[in-house]
């Protein structure tokens, strides 16, 4: 593998993504949206102004859930086959560089502008709370940031490899919009579906590995997991093992998020 | 497949060889058998209809896409093979309706490519010089012309002075005066040794300038040669064009009763008349006894455009 081919087309896709003001677009979305909860979260309650770091994270980990796999799909699910459909794609073969390297190097680009838009906009809240946290409820907040990146670049990762997948990019966009259907609201629905009907019976015991079969799961359960109120207010605690409830081991099964469907995709392009 | 190409052309070593090319889309044969050899420095023509299988056979010479059987060979090197990047830095390669990036500029665009070919940017404003682009470098691509974007197409395949060059329909959008300048940019690459296959549909354009070239139909090649060559073996009959005053028009018929000529036709202020190649020098000799009565002679060989669909239909 030449990591230069890798670094000339992850440059043009991040450079892309910054010239047409994609990264600031996103990044302003995620600083209107923190600032928002953090101060009027409580709003229905009848209270305004900034309450305590956990129930401002778990209010965020809400929204995120829903709004960066979006984002990641839909910034990544043309990837491949778009440059397909423009025509582009064949003289950028015929250059000296794999496929791999080509996805890898798609894949990085993008996960790159991902990654700075969620920083920079999360990262500009937390500078505003910063003079009223301490440095745990930094700590945590900074955690919150990194599991959002992993929960990007996952699903990014997904979206690249339906792009290899996909004939054209209308069939892309409708997968890539079913995926998002699929794993944020419809997976959690069975899995609970499953547990009802059953009565508990069958599943139980399964029920935090079946959860790490969904990315947007893992994202959640990091960020709960690390905040102990939270925890209890969730009432996980007793069906979550301690054995999985550590960061890195979630932080290891977000990162096999990643490299499955790239690699799956790799295969596939080279076919 | 028959090659009568004539012994002078046999200059350059084979660069690009093709044998038993095939491609097999289930019960579809895009190639179906392809031999070629393509010669250093030479100009080659790769005609055909659309679906003849010229564009597969050029994926196929790129490594784009694996051949079903058959073996090519890139300057010795096996397509595909372990040595893809040495191969791929040997070529330039222009597509058919060639599709750049909207939101780069000119230069831009000869930048990113140079960098993915491991070439130095420094020699690219010359390059966008060469193909008359050097006023628009700064230019976004989405304000070009589709004659503007062929050329930085063009440009872009002459990145890292290649010496094997795929050119898929170069003069497409180009006007009159873009498609001389571009054939007078292969004349001087030719010049340099520079290998070049080329495919075109505007058979009048490439029929004065490639050195040789095939003809494929139905995934085959059907004939490769010189222009003259093909037009030999097809034995596709010659006009005379016979300017004479048309009081004369009878003594011309006259003259020629005997010969093996097909039509005899008064046209416009002259006679045009139809005969077999080998029949060229009688028909001469016989309008020579007309004593200045012929005003001026021409003769017309038949087009590639005769001979191609002499050989594809």
């Amino acid at each position: 593998m030449e990591f230069s081919q890798v670094a000339t087309i992850a440059g043009k896709e991040f450079w892309d993504r910054i010239r047409n003001r994609w990264v600031l677009a996103v990044a302003l979305v995620f600083t209107v949206f923190a600032l928002s909860i953090a101060y009027f979260g409580s709003a229905q309650q009848g209270a305004v102004g900034f309450r305590s770091i956990e129930v401002t994270i778990a209010s965020l980990v809400s929204l995120v859930i829903y709004l960066i796999p979006l984002i990641a799909l839909v910034l990544g699910f043309d990837a491949i086959v778009g440059e397909r459909e423009r025509g582009s794609l064949d003289l950028l073969l015929s250059m000296p560089i794999t496929r791999f390297e080509l996805i890898l190097g798609k894949y990085l680009g993008l996960a790159g502008a991902l990654t700075f838009s969620t920083v920079a906009g999360f990262g500009l809240v937390g500078v505003v709370l910063s003079a009223q946290l301490d440095l745990n409820a930094l700590f945590h907040y900074v955690g919150f940031m990194a599991s959002s990146v992993l929960l990007g670049c996952a699903f990014l990762s997904l979206a690249v490899m339906l792009s290899v997948f996909a004939g054209d990019r209308t069939r892309a966009s409708g997968a890539a919009i079913a995926m998002w259907f699929f794993f944020v609201l419809i997976f959690d629905l069975l899995v609970l579906g499953v547990l009802v009907v059953t009565a508990g019976q069958w599943g139980g015991e399964a029920l935090p590995y079946v959860l790490l079969l969904n990315p947007a799961d893992v994202f959640r359960i990091l960020n709960i997991f690390t905040l102990e109120d939270v925890r209890t207010l969730y009432g996980l605690s007793t069906v979550f093992p301690p054995a999985l409830a550590q960061p890195w081991l979630l932080g290891l099964v977000m990162l096999a998020w990643i490299a499955i469907p790239l690699a799956i995709a790799t295969w596939r392009f080279r076919r | 497949m028959a090659d009568t190409s004539p012994a002078q052309n046999d200059a350059g070593a084979p660069v690009i060889v093709a044998r038993g090319v095939r491609k097999h889309y289930g019960p579809i044969h895009a190639v179906d058998g392809v031999d070629l050899e393509i010669r250093s420095g030479e100009l080659f023509g790769l005609i055909g209809h659309n679906g003849a299988g010229k564009s597969t056979m050029f994926k196929m010479m790129l490594g784009l896409i694996p051949q079903t059987a058959g073996e090519i060979r890139i300057d010795g090197a096996p397509v595909p093979g372990s040595d893809f990047r040495t191969v791929r830095r040997k070529v330039g390669y222009l597509p058919e309706n060639v599709v750049l990036y909207d939101n780069l500029t000119g230069i831009e665009t000869l930048d990113f490519f140079a960098k993915l070919k491991g070439v130095p940017s420094t020699q690219n404003g010359a390059l966008l010089e060469r193909v008359g682009l050097s006023h628009a470098g700064r230019r976004r691509v989405r304000e070009y012309s589709k004659g503007m974007r062929q050329r930085l197409g063009f440009a872009q395949a002459l990145l890292g002075k290649p010496r094997i060059l795929f050119l898929d329909e170069p003069t497409t959008g180009l006007d009159p005066e873009a498609i001389r300048g571009f054939y007078a940019i292969l004349r001087q690459l030719k010049s340099e040794g520079v290998t070049m296959v080329i495919t075109s549909h505007i058979l009048a354009e490439i029929q004065e300038r490639v050195d040789r070239l095939s003809i494929m139909a139905a995934g085959k090649v059907q004939a490769t040669g010189t222009v003259q060559a093909l037009r030999e073996q097809m034995d596709l009959p010659l006009w005379f064009d016979v300017r004479v005053a048309p009081e004369d028009f009878e003594s011309v018929r006259n003259a020629l009763g005997g010969l093996p000529v097909g039509a005899i036709e008064a046209r416009d202020g002259h006679v045009a008349v139809q005969c077999a190649r080998d029949a060229k020098m009688a028909v001469i000799a016989a309008l020579a006894t007309l004593n200045g009565k012929v005003r001026d002679l021409t003769v017309r060989e038949p087009s590639l455009e005769d001979v191609f669909f002499g050989f594809s239909d």
